[in-house]
C-alpha cells in the first residue's frame, strides 16, 4: 500500500506538472492578451501604446522564460499580480474558494443524499409506479440544463414569494449561508443526483440478482439486510467512482450556477478572467482546480481499497 | 353634505401635504444599483466604457459639466462644478476658469489650479506620471499650455480658437485628478473631490462608494452611499429588480422588450428609454479591390433599409441619421427633410434599383453574385445587425458571409485592414462635431478606421471648429454630414436607443437622451422611503 501511495503521488506531480503546461500553452494560443483586450475595449489600435503594456506586464518575453519565472513564483508561494484589478492573486483567489467550496460540497451532499436511496428505492421497487416516476425524475434531472433550471426557480421565487434568492453580500451566520447556498447547490447538484440514482438503480439491480444475494434471502436474511447490508455495499462501488467523477465534474455546473445566482466564486470569477486574459489568475485557479480533482481521485481510489476487501494495493 | 366636504378636503389637504413632502429631498439610504460587468478599471481617463463612468463618475469633479437634469447635453446646459466661473480670451484663444476655494480631495489635500495642470498634463502625456492607456488625448490636441495664476486660477491657451473644448471639458470623460495620487492607483483606488468617497471595488462582486461628508456643495450628496452589484446575467439582473433587490437597472441596458417585461411584473417602475449616441455603421476597405471602387461603395449605401433594421434589431426603438444623432434629442445631426435628400435615405426600393443597375453595370448579376465577408466582433450587438446587413447587401447581388471576429481581435484586424467589409458600433462621448469629425473622419486619425482621408473636408471640420456663431456652425455641419454619407465614408445604419427603469422612490434621476457617458454624478439623487 505505501508503495502504491508513493506512486500515486509521484503520478499527481506528474499530472500537475503536464497540466501546468498544457494550460500555461493553450491560454498563449488562444487569440489576444490583456493588452489586446483593454485596447479594444477603449477601441484603441495604437501598436506601440500596446507593446508599452505587453513590457510593462512582462508578455513580452519568451514563452518559455515566462513559464519558468510562473513556476518558480509558484513554488515559492507567489502566485503574482491579477492582470485586471493589480492586486496579489492569492488576494483574489483565496476569499473566493470557500464559496465555492461550500456550493459544491452543498451540491454534492445534496447529489448523494438524494440519488443514492431514490436509487436503492427504484431498484428494490422495479417496475412499480414509483420506479416510473423516480426514473422521470432522474431522465429530466439529465437532460435539464442546470441555467434553465436556476432561472426557472429565480423566476418561480419572483414570482410567488417576491424575492430572489441570489447572492449580493456577504451572509452573516451559518443558517443564513446555507439558506443562501441551498437553493443553488440544488439547482446545480440535482443533475448530478439523477445520474447517482440512475447508476445506483442498475449497479443494485445488477448485484439483486447474483446467487449470493438468493442465498442470503434462502437463509433468511430479512429485506432490509439484504438490501442495504449485502447488496448496497457491493453496489455502491462503480457509485463512488462516480461520485468522485462527478466532483471534478460539478465545476462546469457551477460555472452557470454561480452566474445565474450571481455567487462570487471561482468557477465564475475564472471564465471572466479568462475573458480578460488575466493569465496570473487562469493558471493559479487551473491549476487549484486540477489539483482538488487529482487529490479526490486519490481519495477515490484509496476509498475502494477500504470498501471492496479483495482490491489489494501493491 | 357637509361632513362628506370635509372628508374630501381633508383627502386633498393630506394629499398635497404627502406631495409636498414628498417634493422635499430626504438625506440618507443607499442606493443600490446593479451593474453589468466589472468594469476594466475606476479610471475614467483611462478607460472608454461607460461602465467605468456610471459607477466612477460619482467619486469625481469636472471644472464644469453638463446639468444632470437636463436630458440634452449642449453649450447652454454647461454649468460650474469645480470652477465657479469660465471665461474665453478676446483672441478666444483662451479659456480662464476661477476655481472654487475650499475644495478638498478625499484623503484630505486641498485642490488647487495645480491639479487642473497635473490633469491636461497627464492627458497630454506631458508629465512625469503616465496614464497606461490614453483614448481621449487627441481630443486636447489644440490646448498648448495650461498656466495657474495663484491656487484658484487657472487658462488653458489654446492653437486655435475651439468653441467645442468647453463641452469637451464638461463631459463626464474629462474629471480633475490630483498631483499627489499617482495614476496607477487611480485605477484600483481613486481619490476625486466627488460627492462620494470610494470604499472597495471587488472584481465580479461590487463596487461600494460612501457620502464624502466635506463635499463642497453644501447640504450635498443626499445619499448615505451607494452600492454597484456586479451581476453580470442580464436575466438575473432583471429579476433581482423586479424583486427589489436592486433600486435601479444599469444605465443603457433595458431594452424595449425588456422594459415591456419589466412593467409587467412591476408596474410601479420608472423606465424610459433614450438615444444613448450610439451609431451602428458600415465600414469598408476602400483599399482593398474591388472595394476601391466607389460606385460599389456608393451601391452599398443605396441597398440600406434603415428602417427596417431598426424594427427587427430594436422593435423600432432606434433612429435614422447621418454621423452626428439626429433631432430632436441630437443638436447637430441633420434635420429629417435635409437627410431625406440625401442619397441612401430616400425611397428603399428605388434606391436598390438603383444600386442593381450599378452592380449590373460592374458585372454582378443574381448568378453572378459578388461574394464578401462581413467581419464584426462576436458579440450579439453587432452579429445582430450584421445578420440584417447580410441579408440586405443580398438584394443588390452581394452574397455576403458573416465573419465573427473574437472581442479582443476586432480593432487589431481592422487596424491591419485585414477585412472586406464589417460592421462596427461607434459611440460618442459627447454630442459635438468636433469629437465624431477628427475622432472618425479625419486623416491619419487613430480611430479612423476606413482610412478615409479628404483633406478639402478636413479644412471644413477646422472651419466649423472655430465658427462661434452657433447656427452658421450648425449649417457647416449638415453640409460635412452629407458629404461624408455622400462619400460613403463610414454610412451608418441607426443609432440606438436603449433605456434604464428604477423604483418610483428613487427621486431627481434624469436620462440624458443624446449621451450615456455624462449623467453620474448621482450627487441630488435621493430616496423617498
Amino acid at each position: 500500500m505505501g508503495t502504491y501511495l508513493i506512486r500515486r503521488f509521484f503520478l499527481m506531480l506528474l499530472t500537475l506538472f503536464g497540466i501546468s503546461v498544457l494550460i500555461f500553452t493553450l491560454l498563449r494560443i488562444v487569440p489576444g492578451n490583456i493588452a489586446d483586450i483593454v485596447f479594444n475595449a477603449a477601441g484603441m489600435i495604437d501598436v506601440a501604446e500596446k507593446a508599452k503594456l505587453e513590457r510593462e506586464l512582462g508578455l513580452d518575453q519568451p514563452i518559455a522564460v515566462q513559464y519558468v519565472q510562473w513556476i518558480n513564483g509558484l513554488a515559492h508561494g507567489d502566485l503574482g499580480y491579477s492582470y485586471v484589478s493589480e492586486k496579489p492573486a492569492l488576494q483574489e483567489i483565496a476569499p473566493r474558494i470557500p464559496i465555492t467550496a461550500k456550493l459544491a460540497g452543498l451540491a454534492l451532499l445534496f447529489a448523494v443524499s438524494l440519488g443514492v436511496p431514490l436509487g436503492v428505492l427504484s431498484a428494490v421497487k422495479q417496475n412499480s409506479a414509483l420506479d416510473y416516476v423516480l426514473r422521470v425524475i432522474s431522465l429530466s434531472g439529465l437532460s435539464m440544463p442546470a441555467f434553465w433550471l436556476g432561472l426557472l426557480i429565480l423566476m418561480g421565487f419572483v414570482k410567488f414569494f417576491g424575492t430572489i434568492p441570489i447572492y449580493t453580500r456577504p451572509p452573516e451566520g451559518f443558517w443564513n449561508s446555507l439558506a443562501l447556498f441551498a437553493i443553488p447547490a440544488a439547482a446545480v447538484g440535482f443533475r448530478s443526483s439523477a445520474l447517482i440514482m440512475r447508476l445506483t438503480r442498475s449497479s443494485m439491480l445488477e448485484v439483486l440478482r447474483q446467487d449470493y444475494i438468493r442465498t442470503a434471502r434462502a437463509k433468511g436474511a430479512t429485506d432490509a439486510n439484504v438490501n442495504y447490508h449485502h447488496a448496497l455495499r457491493n453496489a455502491v462501488l462503480p457509485v463512488v467512482t462516480v461520485i468522485g467523477l462527478e466532483a471534478a465534474f460539478l465545476m462546469g455546473g457551477l460555472i452557470v450556477t454561480e452566474t445565474v445566482f450571481n455567487i462570487p466564486g471561482v468557477a465564475r470569477f475564472l471564465v471572466e478572467a479568462i475573458r480578460w486574459r488575466d493569465y496570473p489568475i487562469v493558471q493559479n485557479l487551473v491549476m487549484f482546480i486540477a489539483f482538488v480533482a487529482v487529490a479526490i481521485n486519490f481519495l477515490v481510489d484509496v476509498l475502494y481499497a477500504s470498501l471492496d476487501p479483495r482490491i489489494k494495493y501493491s | 353634505m357637509a361632513a362628506k366636504f370635509i372628508a374630501l378636503a381633508a383627502v386633498v389637504l393630506a394629499a398635497t401635504v404627502s406631495a409636498a413632502q414628498s417634493a422635499e429631498p430626504k438625506s440618507g439610504g443607499v442606493l443600490h444599483i446593479y451593474h453589468r460587468e466589472t468594469p476594466p478599471s475606476l479610471s475614467i481617463h483611462e478607460e472608454a466604457t461607460f461602465s467605468v463612468n456610471v459607477p466612477a463618475m460619482p467619486l469625481y469633479n469636472n471644472l464644469v459639466v453638463y446639468d444632470q437634469h437636463k436630458p440634452q447635453n449642449s453649450m447652454g446646459t454647461i454649468v460650474r462644478d469645480l470652477a465657479d466661473s469660465w471665461s474665453t480670451g478676446s483672441d478666444n484663444l483662451s479659456i480662464t476658469f476661477k476655481l472654487h476655494q475650499g475644495v478638498k480631495w478625499h484623503d484630505g489635500q486641498p485642490f488647487t489650479s495645480k491639479d487642473v495642470k497635473c490633469t491636461f498634463d497627464l492627458i497630454q502625456g506631458k508629465g512625469q506620471d503616465k496614464f497606461r492607456k490614453n483614448p481621449r488625448k487627441d481630443l486636447f490636441n489644440n490646448i498648448t499650455e495650461v498656466t495657474t495664476n495663484g491656487d484658484y486660477e487657472v487658462t488653458l491657451h489654446l492653437k486655435r480658437p475651439q468653441p467645442s473644448l468647453i463641452a469637451m471639458i464638461a463631459s463626464g470623460y474629462t474629471p480633475m485628478y490630483s498631483c499627489h495620487v499617482p495614476a496607477a492607483q487611480m485605477r484600483t483606488h481613486p481619490i476625486g473631490t466627488g460627492p462620494f468617497k470610494f470604499v472597495e471595488f471587488k472584481q465580479n462582486e461590487s463596487i461600494k462608494l460612501e457620502k464624502n461628508p466635506d463635499y463642497f456643495k453644501k447640504g450635498l450628496p443626499y445619499l448615505d452611499g451607494i452600492e454597484f452589484t456586479i451581476i453580470t446575467n442580464r436575466a438575473t439582473a432583471v429579476l433581482a429588480f423586479v424583486a427589489g433587490k436592486v433600486d435601479m437597472t444599469f444605465p443603457t441596458e433595458m431594452t424595449s422588450a425588456l422594459i415591456k417585461d419589466v412593467k409587467s411584473q412591476d408596474p410601479t417602475a420608472v423606465c424610459e428609454i433614450a438615444p444613448i449616441n450610439v451609431s451602428t455603421n458600415l465600414i469598408v476597405n476602400r483599399e482593398s479591390p474591388p472595394f476601391d471602387n466607389i460606385e460599389l461603395r456608393k451601391a452599398m449605401a443605396l441597398s440600406l433599409d434603415r428602417k427596417s433594421m431598426i424594427d427587427i434589431i430594436f422593435q423600432g426603438q432606434g433612429d435614422i441619421g447621418g454621423t452626428l444623432l439626429p433631432p430632436p434629442e441630437g443638436v447637430w445631426g441633420l434635420p429629417p427633410d435635409q437627410l431625406k435628400t440625401v442619397a441612401g435615405y430616400g425611397d428603399v426600393a428605388k434606391d436598390r434599383e438603383q444600386a442593381r443597375a450599378i452592380m449590373t453595370k460592374l458585372g454582378y448579376s443574381a448568378d453572378k453574385p459578388l461574394k464578401i465577408k462581413v467581419a464584426t466582433r462576436n458579440i450579439a450587438t453587432y452579429r445582430d445587425p450584421a445578420a440584417v446587413l447580410i441579408d440586405q447587401l443580398k438584394t443588390i447581388y452581394i452574397d455576403a458571409e458573416l465573419d465573427p471576429v473574437e472581442s479582443s481581435q476586432w480593432f487589431a484586424k481592422v487596424a491591419r485592414n485585414d477585412y472586406q467589409v464589417g460592421l462596427n458600433l461607434t459611440g460618442n462621448g459627447i454630442d459635438d462635431p468636433d469629437q465624431a469629425f477628427y475622432e472618425n473622419y479625419a486623416c491619419g486619425s487613430e480611430r479612423n478606421y476606413t482610412h478615409y482621408c479628404n483633406k478639402d473636408l478636413e479644412a471644413l471640420f477646422d472651419k466649423q471648429s472655430v465658427e462661434t456663431d452657433l447656427a452658421k456652425r450648425k449649417q457647416m455641419v449638415w453640409d460635412i454630414d452629407k458629404k461624408l454619407q455622400e462619400d460613403v465614408a463610414r454610412p451608418i445604419l441607426m443609432h440606438a436607443r436603449s433605456g434604464l427603469c428604477w423604483k418610483p422612490y428613487v427621486k431627481n434621476m434624469t436620462i440624458m437622451n443624446n449621451s450615456a457617458y455624462n449623467g453620474y454624478r448621482y450627487e441630488d439623487i435621493w430616496l423617498d422611503k
